[in-house]
């Protein structure tokens, strides 16, 4: 209840004092101010839920904050920099055209470094496919395979398939631009990317699928990259033409001006953090396969790397 | 009291032409044919005497309840005038015709039309609520009010928990609360079992002999009219066939159609003897005692079978005629058509 | 959501009742030549005029124009007084409002506001009610869903707070005011076939994500229930108490207070139960833009595909719905405890509320047991579902896919209009027309048509399963006396949550937007057709029994023809509901429409086409809802 009622008072005095018209983040709660409340994004994939499981055992834990995670598309994230309801994203890849937008024109966000994973985006298939069709892995060829990829969603197409819609893709692009006889199947999430993926390596079934790393589906099962034309700078300016492969992408954090300003320690935290992909892969691990919550996952990794993250503390903290 | 006249009301696309027109001569089929229009009251005119019971008669759609509403205009006439003490209805104003019909016209529903979310007792007082009378005054009339009609006991019950008889009581006594002087009844007791409506035509005559009041009184039911009615009205399609007190109406309908409705009364419950006189032959002996010309033809049955001779039949002092068994029997048994002589 | 479109679904009712079914052999033969026409005609066009079905470009004007508007609106949020003075004060009203909803539900403590939504229960309706009301907020505590539950509800009963404050001046200006209601009536008919998914994209437009978006949602998707069943209530107030008022000298404003509304009073409740229900299915879906509460852990589960997550936020959401259904029809059914009790209640409620007693609860959860059947369900019926779903897209879905595709558009626009003139009325016929030509100027013709073969062959079979299903409850009392509490629950259910067990069958498919569309569509079907073959009149069903029908004959000669005005309403509902959901299944890998829809607000370059893609499926919706429910309509007026 008091949590609540402070941001209502606030809210009171600034429409009281509203003559000049409400603005767009009118009403929202001041954030990171002495309470200490962190509004967390989460982004729908495990990678980033291991960032963030992380950031918030330790905010909470070692800095005494609270922490309010918020499940939320990239996009939608963003916007919650504009509204106040998201003080950070701990994992971006790329978004040039939203950093662009939210932190050169708008100023409501600030880039707050890497976190130290290097993102790969690509197609994949699975490992048995390699060896019995060793020219799969070359993007030239996939036609020649096309019939092998049919599915019931894809009709006289092979089937590429992709994962939430929201992720950063170019694959329709590539597919027209590449003169591919594919078409684009989004099965709505990673999970289900994951599940085809298992599906098809132990039934040994053909897929050919978008995918990413940091994952820790790689550290159980080998799938190997389908070489598309090499990413050269700028081959994806205009998002129509894309006719290249992905480039790869340093992943790192955003964080909403007002944080960035009055945010304090818990700032200078998630400024400060950056681990590798291994370790995002142990917590993903944990969170997928070992079936831990958020909290335990992020408890045992910490136990375990305590001189990882004690270097994120910030002094006098 | 009620003053009718040339009174109009037509349904449909703009009714107002009809009137007055020579459209207003055409039949009401063909009128329904050609414009749409629906004729439910044609120049309806008749006057209605301080506390007497005007019954208008007449089958389902002949525009009987039409012709009730547009008295205090719950239905807005279309042509014609309607007066109450001299003042015309339809001249006045939103605010008067409410005046009116909170103090001086109240009227009882066919389907009662009580508020089912309130007690008895809020039902009755509902009419003097409306005009902002005190909680304890209102409820103090309506509880007198409910004791006149026979519902003591049942203020606080909801309308659904009292049978239709005791529910139309409510209703007759909500249209009391507020001493009208006029009470329209629009079918009342149609909706009745025989054996209560019989009970509560009752109840109506005996508040009319406790409480005065005009009265008019709408329904189809032939027995209701000559049992309730000091003058009753019938009508047709809209129009008035005839008006009269029941023994003109048995004795003298105005048409086959009136004639056709009262068939089947036992005319010797309603006709008089002066409808059945004939002149005496020229040296006849007579009774002594003559009867009143007013006398109901079954009351003197007894009497004049028992004569050895014909009975004089007197206006006063005056000797109207004779009757004998042989005037008698058509009048109890045929259906001869009478004309008084 | 026990009655989605009750309005429209009450008044339809209405009608049929008055014209008991009668078709004249007439009516059928020339209803058979017509279709047959309509058949042959369009196979003879579409095999003249077969396109190539090429894909959608990906930069039509529409999207473009949509784009433009969004960086219009982004560059403005803060400078034009349309937004400083209008748009976001709405937003800041709406978020005062949830904030004090939620700082009071959350601040009542966990005993606290079980006990006081307890004692509210017992007092409007009763002790069933009460400890109905008590069990399942514990319960929420229990599946360890506390905080969501009560920030879904504070969602839920903000919206409804509005739509009522809004709703009901509406609906009585409606019965009242002819005019007023002659102008609401389509607008309501087209917000009452609007696909959630469809405006969430404008939604965060205009109010950006979080809470005041979700609750504006919510509001729009709930608010057409409260005004037509108000309006219904109050036209249906009886008119002899009505007169006898007015006959009393009863002022317009007397007859509003003191009859018109009161006498309204149990459909008015039924208006706030059917606006709940309505608005708690939202405000679920609303998780999408961010709105806190249950459907996060829904969305979450979806993502994960997590089967056992979801059962329980699942769970939670049914016993909030049934807890406020049975409270609210109870309420309208029964008059409210006076003050002698409901004072010593609520001072109980407000005792235990200061008592300093935690949430110190057992926890369950049915994650474990659900993961291990779906997985179970998963090894052993991979064959089966994988049959089943390849089957119905190849001899189903495809062929009439690839036909719809390469229609070319103004073909198909043709072929509406000629349809709508043979089975509806003209005015019918050139709004469905003008939808499927709107359709193609949207720049989205084959993402529609895609839509719209996934949606025909749900609504295939919808209606086959529905009818039979119904059909069997109308013939067996005792099947439909058990059917009935699964119904309820089922209609009760947000239509997000059917994804899941179709998700975990049969993966990511438009196959699975069709299971999870026929799920959710057949409930009400069944309800409609049950209630269409029992509302036949007694008195006909003997006379064909004492002719000596089969029951067989009983049924296809005298109880379907007859119910026929239940058949078609259920069609109408049927197909507006399966294309809800199938737009929903573009979350799981259903595509076309749904997907534009998703990637419109998760995906910045695709904002223009999602919105786009958003109008593209009111439009669908407008066709094949004016199409079914004029066929409805006319056959009606050819009966009169």
């Amino acid at each position: 209840m008091k949590l609540r009622i402070i941001p209502m008072t606030a809210v009171l005095g600034l429409v009281l004092s509203g003559c000049g018209g409400a603005t767009s983040d009118a009403g929202s709660a001041p954030s990171g101010e002495s309470k200490g409340t962190v509004n967390l994004a989460i982004n729908p994939w495990v990678g980033y839920e291991a960032n963030a499981a992380v950031i918030e055992y330790l905010l909470e834990k070692e800095l005494g904050y609270t922490v309010e995670t918020k499940n939320l598309k990239e996009e939608i994230a963003w916007q919650g920099f504009e509204t106040g309801e998201v003080d950070a994203i701990v994992e971006n890849w790329g978004h040039p055209d939203l950093k662009k937008t939210y932190i050169e024109d708008k100023k409501v966000a600030v880039d707050a470094g890497p976190t130290g994973n290097t993102g790969v985006i690509g197609w994949y298939v699975p490992q048995w496919m390699v060896e019995q069709y060793p020219d799969i892995t070359d993007g030239a060829n996939l036609n020649k395979y096309a019939d092998l990829f049919k599915t019931s969603e894809s009709g006289a197409q092979g089937q590429l398939l992709d994962g939430d819609p929201s992720f950063v893709t170019n694959d329709a692009a590539l597919v027209e631009n590449l003169k591919l006889n594919y078409k684009v199947v989004y099965s709505g999430s990673e999970a289900a990317l994951i599940k085809a993926a298992q599906q098809a390596t132990a039934q040994k079934k053909p897929l050919l699928f978008y995918f990413y790393e940091p994952q820790w589906l790689f550290a159980k099962e080998k799938y190997a990259r389908v070489k598309l034309p090499a990413y050269t700078e700028g081959c994806d300016a205009d998002p129509k033409k894309v006719a290249c492969d992905y480039p790869d992408y340093v992943l790192d954090k955003v964080v909403s001006k007002k944080f960035a300003d009055t945010g304090g320690a818990a700032y200078e935290f998630v400024k400060n953090f950056t681990w590798t992909n291994d370790d995002q892969n142990l917590v993903s691990d944990y969170l997928t396969n070992q079936g831990m919550s958020a909290e335990q996952a992020a408890e045992k990794w910490a136990s375990e790397h305590e001189a990882t993250w004690k270097s994120w503390i910030p002094a006098g903290s | 009291m009620i003053e009718v006249e040339r009174l109009w009301k037509v349904f449909g696309p703009r009714a107002e032409r009809v009137p007055g027109s020579p459209l207003a001569a055409l039949p009401r089929a063909e009128l329904r044919d050609r414009l749409g229009c629906l004729v439910a009251v044609r120049d309806v005119s008749f006057q209605v005497a301080a506390n007497e019971v005007f019954v208008v008669m007449g089958l389902s759609g002949s525009g009987k309840s039409t012709l009730v509403r547009c008295l205090t205009r719950l239905i807005e006439p279309t042509a014609g005038e309607v007066r109450i003490d001299g003042e015309a209805v339809r001249a006045m104003s939103a605010k008067r015709l409410r005046e009116l019909r909170r103090h001086r016209v109240a009227m009882v529903f066919q389907h009662f039309g009580l508020l089912p979310h309130r007690q008895v007792l809020d039902n009755v007082a509902y009419g003097l609520e409306i005009q902002g009378a005190g909680r304890a005054q209102r409820h103090a009339r309506a509880a007198e009010v409910l004791e006149l009609v026979g519902l003591t006991g049942h203020e606080r019950q909801l309308p659904e928990q009292l049978s239709g008889g005791m529910q139309q009581r409510v209703g007759l006594a909500r249209a009391l609360a507020t001493d009208p002087e006029v009470l329209l009844f629009d079918e009342p007791f149609s909706a009745l079992d025989p054996l209560i409506r019989r009970d509560m035509q009752a109840e109506v005559r005996r508040l009319h002999a406790e409480v005065g009041k005009t009265m008019v009184f709408i329904t189809h039911d032939l027995a209701e009219a000559l049992t309730l009615g000091d003058r009753i009205a019938v009508l047709r399609d809209g129009e008035l066939v005839q008006v009269g007190t029941p023994e003109e109406l048995v004795g003298a309908p105005a048409d086959d159609y009136v004639a056709d409705f009262v068939r089947d009364v036992p005319r010797a419950d309603v006709l008089t003897l002066r409808w059945i006189t004939r002149d005496a032959a020229e040296g006849e002996e007579l009774e002594d005692t003559p009867l009143p010309q007013d006398t109901v033809i079954r009351d003197a049955v007894a009497r004049v079978l028992r004569a050895d001779r014909p009975v004089p039949v007197v206006d006063g002092d005056v000797r109207v005629g004779v009757v004998d068994a042989e005037q008698l029997l058509p009048a109890l048994l045929g259906h001869r058509r009478q004309v008084p002589a | 959501m026990t009655v989605t479109t009750a309005g429209r679904e009450t008044g339809a009712a209405e009608d049929g009742a008055g014209h008991p079914g009668r078709w004249g052999a007439a009516g059928l033969r020339s209803g058979r030549t017509r279709i047959a026409v309509l058949v042959v005609v369009s196979v003879v066009a579409l095999l003249s005029f077969r396109t190539t079905a090429a894909a959608d470009s990906s930069d039509a004007a529409a999207f473009r124009f949509f784009d433009g508007v969004r960086d219009w609106v982004d560059a403005n949020r803060d400078v034009n007084p349309l937004f400083l003075y209008g748009v976001n004060y709405i937003r800041l009203g709406v978020r005062l409002l949830v904030d004090a909803v939620s700082a009071g539900l959350t601040g009542l403590g966990f005993a606290g506001l079980v006990a006081v939504a307890g004692a509210l229960a017992l007092v409007v309706a009763g002790w069933r009610a009460g400890l109905l009301a008590v069990t399942g907020f514990v319960a929420f505590a229990v599946l360890g869903l506390w905080a969501e539950s009560v920030e879904t509800l504070a969602l839920t009963l903000s919206a409804v707070l509005i739509a009522v404050v809004l709703g009901v001046p509406l609906g009585v200006l409606a019965a009242r005011v002819r005019w007023v209601g002659a102008a609401l009536r389509p607008v309501l008919d087209v917000m009452q076939i609007l696909p959630t998914f469809a405006y969430l994209a404008p939604m965060t437009l205009l109010f950006l994500i979080g809470s005041p978006a979700a609750v504006i949602a919510t509001l729009i998707y709930a608010v057409p229930v409260t005004i037509r069943i108000t309006e219904l209530g109050i036209a249906g107030v009886a008119p002899t108490a009505v007169e006898a008022a007015t006959a009393q000298g009863a002022t317009r404003l007397q007859l509003l207070t003191g009859v018109r509304l009161p006498m309204a009073r149990p459909t008015l409740v039924l208006a706030v139960n059917q606006t709940v229900m309505m608005a708690l299915s939202m405000a679920v879906v609303t998780a999408l833009i961010d709105a806190p509460g249950l459907g996060q852990n829904i969305i979450r589960a979806l993502e994960r595909v997590n089967v056992g997550a979801a059962f329980d936020a699942g769970l939670a959401i049914v016993i909030m719905a049934v807890v406020l259904d049975r409270v609210t029809t109870a309420a309208s059914r029964r008059r409210p405890h006076s003050w002698r009790v409901a004072v010593p209640v609520l001072g109980a409620a407000a005792v235990v509320a200061a008592l300093p007693i935690g949430d110190a609860v057992p926890r369950f959860s049915f994650a474990a047991p659900v993961n291990a059947l779906t997985g179970w369900v998963e090894l052993h019926w991979y064959d089966v579902t994988e049959w089943l779903k390849n089957t119905v897209s190849a001899i189903l879905l495809n062929p009439l896919e690839t036909t719809l595709t390469t229609t070319p558009w103004w073909l198909f626009t043709v072929l509406v209009l000629v349809a709508g003139l043979l089975m509806a009325d003209w005015r019918s016929a050139l709004i469905a027309a003008a939808s499927a030509a709107g359709v193609n100027g949207l720049g989205l013709w084959q993402h529609a048509m895609q839509t719209l073969a996934t949606v025909l062959v749900a609504t295939v079979l919808t209606m086959l399963i529905g009818v039979w299903a119904g059909v069997l409850c109308a013939r067996h009392d005792r099947l439909a006396v058990l059917t009935r509490p699964l119904l309820d629950a089922a209609q009760t259910m947000p239509s997000f949550v059917y994804l899941l067990p179709a998700v975990a069958l049969f993966g990511a498919s438009r196959f699975t937007a069709i299971v999870a569309a026929v799920i959710f569509a057949v409930p009400p079907v069944v309800r409609l057709v049950e209630r269409g073959v029992r509302d036949v009149p007694a008195t006909v069903v003997e006379a064909a029994l004492s002719a000596g029908s089969t029951p067989r004959q009983l049924l296809w000669k005298v109880q379907l023809p007859m119910a026929r005005g239940g058949l078609l309403l259920a069609a109408n509902q049927g197909i507006v509901m399966v294309l809800a959901m199938v737009v929903v299944g573009g979350l799981v890998g259903a595509g076309a429409l749904g997907y534009d829809v998703v990637a419109g607000f998760s995906q910045r370059e695709d904002f223009g086409r999602g919105l786009a893609a958003g109008f593209a499926i009111v439009l669908l919706g407008v066709l094949l809802d004016r199409l079914t429910q004029g066929f409805h309509r006319s056959t009606k007026g050819s009966r009169q």
